[in-house]
């Protein structure tokens, strides 16, 4: 499938020379990682090549407080809302498509290009974002590019690109109640190591990952860079078309009979060759929780940190302020995220809500529940359960990256322990001192129930 | 950019493996517009305390670190986060080069785009570096090869496209944009 995708997109091959000119279907926009390359490109004299294959949006910076976003109080950090205002002045100048502040379609940039249909298998996609490989989900080569190379694409609508190698990634077997798509991921991570996918796409396949929804499969391909790896892949099938028939920009008529005859032709052959191959029992994948400041330190949520005394380890559980060969089970919680570009979408928080409701939030914790995107927040309260969080005493805020990466006022105290349903753990990422244990949406949930770290299928009993 | 050919410094080394983006660089830097005047922020929550103060015990603020152009990093250096910031925070506190045995990708990409070097070392010359704190070390691009003080030479792989531009000060988008005839090109055949 990455063979098909990559020699379809290959306006130059590469040569021992010169790498590879490789065009991009999509070139999806925000405000954190592109105003020095529209400076760039102004420097230069060049215009924006294809603004029709450019879509912007506001997620990493913006807040996600209400006041701010529809209430009218402006932007608290001044230099937020400069970014927030620059990306309204690049889009409008070079005529690229903005889902501006109070648009009802913006939202997360991983969320919005599926949702809107934007995201299509066999397209090429890139973003300067290292989560863009969310989009493999549905068969499609989509990668996190660097400011530069955000500037090369709006410039050439093509990047200079080395052919990576690729991981088949094989999943066995069926999810046992009760486990998630983020603990089977966190389950593969752990397996291969947080540097195991470097300079590969990972291709997600077995009965497992057949199994699974779309919004679980992106949860899946959204962790790749986690492993380090360059993509993540899922081939497309009937739950992809499912998920993309009468989405906004997904092709219609003739149009989509036609798209769906490419689509299916590109999985994988039989015998097409992997330059690696793992396998993992998708049955024997437990609820799991992360004890360290990577995604690859994570144990069952029933199990011991492990005993190690390198001091890489050390100096992790000494950050997170636990102890080798301890249990994580019982351990005290001060805030719960429910949100990020990993697990934000509807199914999400109908897992979290599930545990909530008829519940409250423990005395001390607090939860925010962001939704991915403002069509996610519009679908969850016509199901009514923002009613479910706030009755809970959660706060219910506007879309956006929020306490994933805590640059928006999102943000936990120094030494306060974050269960969150984000994607990294690393050292200060949702604010200085803050620890974060990374987790599945009913995880986050039960912890937000009882204030300790809790297995979600004790509430479910 | 500045065209690079030889790299002469003493190293300064932190040996940790798995240093992510957003220890280079903390995302409440990432609210800026601009991509000069990083270095103050490389590295902020380790080598600064809550109340701003330099920690004296962390490698960037000691003293004999002071002009040091070579990072020798432990492996996987650079995970995480896709922000170019991670480099332009590196160049701009005065590193030219990064030596590990292995570096995370999109940084990877994102340094030879700055001026900043990434150099893929042996074990053995990394044990050594690792061990052997302020050597000093020079880096030949041209020839690929870094040079320790006893005169030991180790190899390092580099796209050839790659050192073309950084021995020439050229950035890619030159080149990129000299291919607009196969870009309009493939554009006509796949709006077919």
């Amino acid at each position: 499938m990455f063979e098909k995708i990559w020699r379809a997109h290959e306006v130059v091959p590469e040569t021992a020379e010169t790498p590879a000119v490789l065009y991009v279907d999509l070139h999806l926009v925000h405000e954190v990682t592109s105003p020095q390359a529209f400076t760039l490109l102004r420097g230069r004299g060049i215009t924006v090549r294809r603004p029709d294959r450019t879509l912007a949006t506001l997620d990493h910076s913006t807040p996600t407080d209400p006041q701010q976003v529809f209430g009218g109080v402006p932007i608290r950090l001044e230099s937020a809302a400069r970014q927030v205002a620059e990306l309204e002045r690049n889009a409008a100048e070079s005529g690229v498509e903005l889902l501006g502040l109070k648009d009802v379609r913006r939202g997360i940039v991983h969320v919005i290009g599926p949702e809107l249909g934007a995201t299509q298998p066999g397209m090429t996609i890139v973003c300067g974002d290292s989560h863009t490989s969310t989009h493999g989900a549905f068969g499609t080569l989509a990668f996190g590019i660097g400011t530069t190379e955000v500037g090369h694409v709006l410039a050439s609508q093509c990047l200079l690109q080395r052919k990576p190698k690729t991981l088949a990634v094989d999943v066995s077997g069926r999810l046992a109640a009760g486990v998630s798509a983020k603990d089977l991921v966190l389950a593969i991570i752990s397996h291969i190591g947080v540097s195991g996918g470097s300079g590969q796409v990972i291709e997600y396949r077995g009965e497992a990952i057949r199994a699974l929804s779309m919004d679980e499969r992106m949860t899946v391909c959204n962790m790749s860079i986690e492993a380090g790896a360059k993509a993540g892949m899922v081939a497309p099938d009937e739950t992809t078309f499912d998920y993309l028939r009468g989405r906004a920009r997904a092709p219609a008529g003739a149009e989509w009979e036609h798209a769906l005859e490419c689509w299916r032709g590109l999985p994988s052959d039989a015998s097409a060759v992997f330059n690696r191959e793992v396998a993992l029992d998708a049955a024997q994948v437990e609820p799991m929780i992360s004890y360290g400041t990577n995604p690859g330190m994570v144990v069952a949520i029933g199990g011991r940190i492990p005993e190690r005394d390198d001091e890489a380890f050390l100096k992790a559980l000494r950050y997170m302020g636990f102890e080798p060969g301890e249990a994580l089970a019982g351990k005290r919680v001060d805030v719960v995220f429910i949100g990020s570009c990993t697990n934000s979408r509807l199914s999400d928080l109908r897992a979290a809500a599930e545990l909530l409701r008829d519940r409250k939030v423990a005395r001390g914790v607090r939860m925010l529940v962001v939704p991915g995107s403002q069509q996610v927040k519009r679908a969850a309260e016509a199901e009514g359960l923002h009613e479910v969080f706030t009755a809970a005493g959660a706060e219910w805020r506007e879309s956006g990256c929020s306490m994933c990466i805590g640059m928006n006022g999102d943000t936990a105290a120094a030494g306060h322990y974050v269960v969150s349903t984000s994607n990294r753990n690393f050292e200060g990422r949702q604010g200085r001192g803050a620890r974060t244990l990374l987790a599945s949406p009913a995880t986050a949930a039960a912890a937000a129930v009882t204030g300790r770290i809790t297995d979600p299928r004790e509430l479910k009993a | 950019m500045q065209a690079i050919h030889r790299i002469r410094s003493r190293t300064v080394v932190l040996p940790a493996a798995d240093v992510d983006t957003d220890q280079i660089i903390p995302a409440r830097f990432l609210t800026t517009t601009i991509r000069d005047g990083l270095g103050r922020a490389l590295f902020a929550d380790w080598r600064f305390d809550s109340n701003g103060h330099p920690r004296p015990d962390f490698v960037l603020n000691r003293p004999e670190t002071a002009g040091c152009e070579i990072l020798v990093a432990g492996r996987n250096f650079g995970c995480g986060s896709s922000r170019e910031h991670a480099p332009w925070a590196l160049h701009d506190f005065g590193i030219r080069a990064v030596i590990s045995t292995s570096i995370a990708d999109i940084f990877f990409n994102n340094s030879l785009k700055n001026g900043l070097l990434p150099v893929l070392v042996d074990e053995g010359t990394h044990s050594w570096l690792l061990a052997n704190p302020g050597a000093d070390v020079e880096i030949d691009l041209e020839a690929a090869t870094v040079t320790l003080p006893d005169g030991r030479r180790a190899g390092f792989p580099i796209d050839a496209f790659a050192r073309h531009c950084l021995l020439h000060g050229v950035d890619e988008l030159g080149y990129l944009l000299s291919q607009h005839a196969a870009i309009a090109a493939h554009e006509e055949v796949r709006s077919r």
